[in-house]
């Protein structure tokens, strides 16, 4: 088997984007390992749009977003693998995979860039008690059935999670004719971008129920009907409070998990609030010369950031492999903390020589905040507090960093982001 | 006209399948849902019981131990997963110790071999999860685990291998007994007739006898839930970790499976409902709750699916295996609760020759023992994989990522004897869309498959027969193929 400087794990948005950044950055030795039969990964079956504004300032589907970059892969003729399976990826960089042509096969990389995207969080791990009926769907699989395959699962659907792709959902079913009788979600808030609430739910008058969770599922071969009830604060059904839908199916939109059993399996350190990998400012983990991007990193709402992280990705990867592949020296690392309101931040620490002179630092909040502010601390003096309107766990949000203003408060060890009410 | 019809393809049924198989004889298997292991088989602890619970003297105890004995044979003649990994009764409360010495006894008498008391410090060394109130343990080195589903699925097959045929989708509705001396089988799919039958229907045992006699049987549904937990902590125990027994049964047990999850479970909640395996909220707090007071610090949020099975409760609880006696030539084999699934080889071998017995039967020539399970491709190395992949590409594409499910192993599941017809087909023969992800990934895969191979159309593919289709039909415009 041929070898190849940078092997890319997973074709989809992020592993296109950092393939040809890292192409136009020099490297030629570039080799994508995509497990689907085309490139694009979960855009392809994305075919609402409202991809693209940040990227091309223009609205794209799914699969004409992942086009453009699939076309520049192309164009600049870069390697890639459909139909291949990673299955695993070594401490010192060399990939297995396989496929029907090939078999199975090793590449030794000089630096690997994950891209393996995220899954949805299956219905067991929501514990949700009833039957285990046909009918029940993630959110996702429903969008494969209906939109690659051409197959409605059902007529008459209940959605329990408000994430993007339940919400989407919610307005492709009813679009192909189905009813959506409810969206039922467990926080008090929901998972998914405000406009998509607007443009999916409330453009068809499909009732969101914040706080609510299914507590019985009935239908012994398939779904007939599904029981919600109100949460408390802590979370647990309210007795007297159930509300029974007669339906067929019932979609799930409960989060998404970032895939990372090779990250796991090869060493590399993960967050246990991303349940992505902990990264430095160069998207590059514990493992010198593995870095990570996209959703296999931390869930993005938009692929126009996951496509501006992977760039970086894919960059870093070629400078680590040109500086002679040596890892970063961690003696004069800056720590970025997370708290108060603020659950992590990417990248989580920050080596000021290797920085770029802006940096982008993307982070969620743990609960809906109004007006309050963005503080971002060097150590114990605030030098960022910007006000905003509204922040909520369902879109993520940034501050940018300049490397002047890191160099000039020499001795920086730690760096603070947390969310203030003034 | 058939020598022998055996009503239900679970794991009694399917062992007693395989026995009768041995004799030049013809024997049928009906079985009311799309495929075999469909009831109390494929939803129970997955456990071989060395055999220290059952009353001395019984059948049950006596079975037990005989099953638990073929277990090792067994498991290499039909080429399945079997693991000796042996158990611990764990007590808690200083009051109950006295309690293993009674296990211990108990255990002696029926003859199970091996069992020691542990002091605390014994136990804990064994098991360091062990909860901090440990007293002590009993441990029965013998105690295993098996997959319920392959003994089961396997053991179809041999028997199928052998001649005997199987009738799916086809419910029982009521048996007579003719003037001809043969039994007269109604059936949604017509009439069976045989001169023996034996009636392995699981919960249904009751309903299926009560049509031949007036020695009225009632079986009670007793509910058990678990929680299925990831791979990732499948080895937080390596014993199977069991309570002191209740008169509910064997209570909240804690175990490996034998393909490297941990299963936590069951509950016993007597129901008057042969088709309530739904789970509840109250049910599955109930094992949590239970579980962490022999085991600490449960990894729960690593739980990736729960589910409910039935037990064929007996008030009596005993196995009820003899022939009926206002119904000369029927056999009932009912109130096959846990440890049934131990029992089943010796069930099947207590029937196959009562049957030969009783029908004067003569063995095969040409019987054969050994049947081939599933190539897996877990654990081969990359010149293995490749021997594989350059015989049949198949092997090269994986269709479930979580449990790395070649479409080669798939193939196999559909195109063999008795093979899969629905997605819970594969499942329970090829693992695939058992993982972490619950098939998310892999079902639309596998329906392509499914849909290529049985030629079956996408509306038609279930999840596991009858009216559990997966979609319902084509999107506005789209013309349905196949």
């Amino acid at each position: 088997m041929k070898t190849y400087d940078i092997v890319i794990v997973g074709g989809g948005p992020a592993g296109l984007a950092a393939a040809v950044a890292a192409k136009e950055a020099g490297n030629d030795s570039i080799l994508i390992l995509e497990r689907d039969h085309e490139l694009g990964g979960i855009l392809n079956q994305c075919i609402h749009n409202g991809f693209g504004l940040h990227t091309f300032k223009e609205e794209l589907t799914g699969p004409e977003y992942a086009y453009r970059f699939i076309k520049q892969v192309i164009d600049l003729g870069i390697e890639y693998k459909l139909n291949t399976m990673v299955m695993d990826i070594a401490a010192d960089k060399t990939v297995t995979a396989m496929n029907r042509e090939d078999g199975m096969f090793q590449i030794p990389a000089k630096a690997v860039i994950l891209a393996m995207g995220c899954r949805e969080r299956p219905r067991g791990a929501l514990n949700i008690p009833g039957y285990r009926p046909a009918g029940i769907f993630s959110a996702g699989t429903a969008q494969r059935l209906v939109n690659i395959e051409g197959y409605m699962p059902g007529r008459e659907v209940v959605i329990l999670g408000s994430g993007d792709i339940g919400l989407i959902m919610a307005r492709r079913m009813t679009l192909e004719g189905a009813k959506v009788k409810v969206v039922a979600e467990l926080m008090p808030y929901s998972g998914g971008l405000k406009r998509n609430i607007v443009q999916c739910l409330d453009d068809y008058g499909i009732p969101l129920k914040l706080s609510h969770t299914v507590v019985d599922i009935e239908g012994k071969d398939h779904v007939t009907a599904v029981t919600i009830a109100e949460v408390g604060p802590d979370r647990k059904p309210i007795p007297g409070t159930e509300i029974r839908y007669t339906c067929d199916t019932l979609l799930l939109s409960c989060g998404l998990i970032p895939e990372n059993e090779l990250s796991r399996s090869a060493g590399v350190k993960m967050s246990p609030v991303t349940s992505g990998p902990v990264v430095n400012e160069s998207l590059e983990t514990n493992i010198p010369g593995v870095f990570a991007c996209g959703n296999v990193l931390h869930v993005h709402d938009l692929v126009d950031y996951v496509s501006e992280e992977a760039k970086r990705a894919g960059e870093n990867a070629v400078k680590y492999i040109n500086d002679g592949c040596k890892a970063a020296d961690s003696s004069d690392v800056i720590e970025i903390v997370a708290t108060e309101g603020a659950r992590y931040t990417v990248p989580s620490t920050i080596d000021t020589e290797r920085m770029s002179d802006l940096l982008t630092v993307r982070f969620r909040v743990g609960d809906v905040y109004k007006n309050s502010f963005v503080s971002v601390y060097f150590d114990d003096e605030r030098i960022m507090h910007n006000q905003k309107r509204i922040m909520a766990p369902g879109e993520m949000e940034q501050i940018i960093l300049r490397k002047t203003q890191l160099q000039e408060h020499k001795g920086l060890k730690k760096i603070t982001v947390k969310i203030e009410k003034e | 006209m058939y020598d022998v019809i055996i009503i239900g393809a679970g794991v009694s049924g399917s062992a007693v399948a395989r026995e009768v198989s041995r004799y030049n004889v013809s024997a049928c298997v009906l079985e009311k849902c799309e495929d075999v292991c469909e009831g109390t088989s494929k939803a129970n602890s997955a456990i071989v019981h060395a055999g220290f619970d059952a009353e001395e003297g019984s059948l049950m105890a006596k079975l037990n131990v005989e099953g638990n004995e073929m277990m090792d044979q067994l498991s290499r003649d039909l080429d399945i997963p079997f693991k000796r990994n042996g158990s611990l009764v764990v007590c808690v409360h200083k009051e109950e110790i006295d309690g293993l010495k009674t296990l211990y006894d108990r255990g002696v008498k029926n003859g199970v071999k091996g069992l020691k008391i542990l002091t605390r410090e014994e136990a804990l060394e064994m098991e360091p999860n062990l909860s901090d109130d440990v007293e002590g343990a009993l441990y029965a080195p013998t105690g295993g685990i098996v997959c319920p589903f392959e003994l089961n699925i396997a053991m179809a097959e041999n028997a199928n291998m052998n001649g005997v045929e199987f009738r799916f989708n086809t419910e029982v509705e009521d048996i007579k007994k003719g003037e001809d001396g043969l039994f007269h089988i109604r059936t949604n799919n017509g009439e069976y007739i045989s001169k023996v039958v034996v009636n392995a229907a699981g919960v249904y045992a009751d309903k299926i006898h009560n049509m031949v006699s007036a020695d009225k049987m009632h079986i009670i549904e007793r509910r058990g839930d678990y929680l299925l937990l990831d791979k990732e902590v499948g080895n937080y125990v390596s014993h199977t970790i069991f309570p002191q027994p209740t008169k509910y049964g064997k209570g909240v047990l804690v175990t490996p499976t034998v393909h490297g999850n941990l299963l936590v479970g069951p509950t016993a909640i007597d129901l008057e409902n042969k088709e309530g395996n739904n789970t509840t909220a109250a049910g599955l707090n109930e094992v949590t709750a239970k579980a962490s007071e022999n085991v600490k610090n449960l990894p729960l949020r690593n739980v990736i699916t729960s589910f409910a099975g039935l037990r064929a409760h007996l008030e009596r609880h005993e196995f009820v295996i003899e022939e009926v006696k206002d119904a000369k030539g029927f056999i009932d084999v009912a109130g096959i609760e846990s440890p049934g699934l131990t029992a089943s080889p010796a069930i099947g071998k207590m029937v196959g020759d009562m049957l030969k017995d009783m029908m004067g039967l003569t063995e095969k020539s040409d019987w054969i023992a050994t049947r081939k399970g599933i190539k897996s491709t877990e654990g081969l190395s990359i010149d293995e994989m490749n021997a594989l992949i350059k015989e049949n590409p198949a092997y090269g594409t994986i269709v479930c990522r979580c449990e790395s499910i070649t479409e080669g192993e798939i193939l196999d599941a559909i195109h063999r004897p008795l093979g899969a017809r629905s997605l819970d087909g594969v499942k329970r023969r090829t693992r695939a869309g058992m993982g972490r992800c619950q098939a998310g990934f892999c079902s639309p895969r596998t329906m392509e498959i499914i849909n290529r191979e049985l030629g079956l159309s996408y509306e038609k593919i279930t999840k596991s027969g009858g009216k559990s289709n997966i979609i319902l039909e084509r999107t506005k415009g789209e013309e349905s193929h196949s």
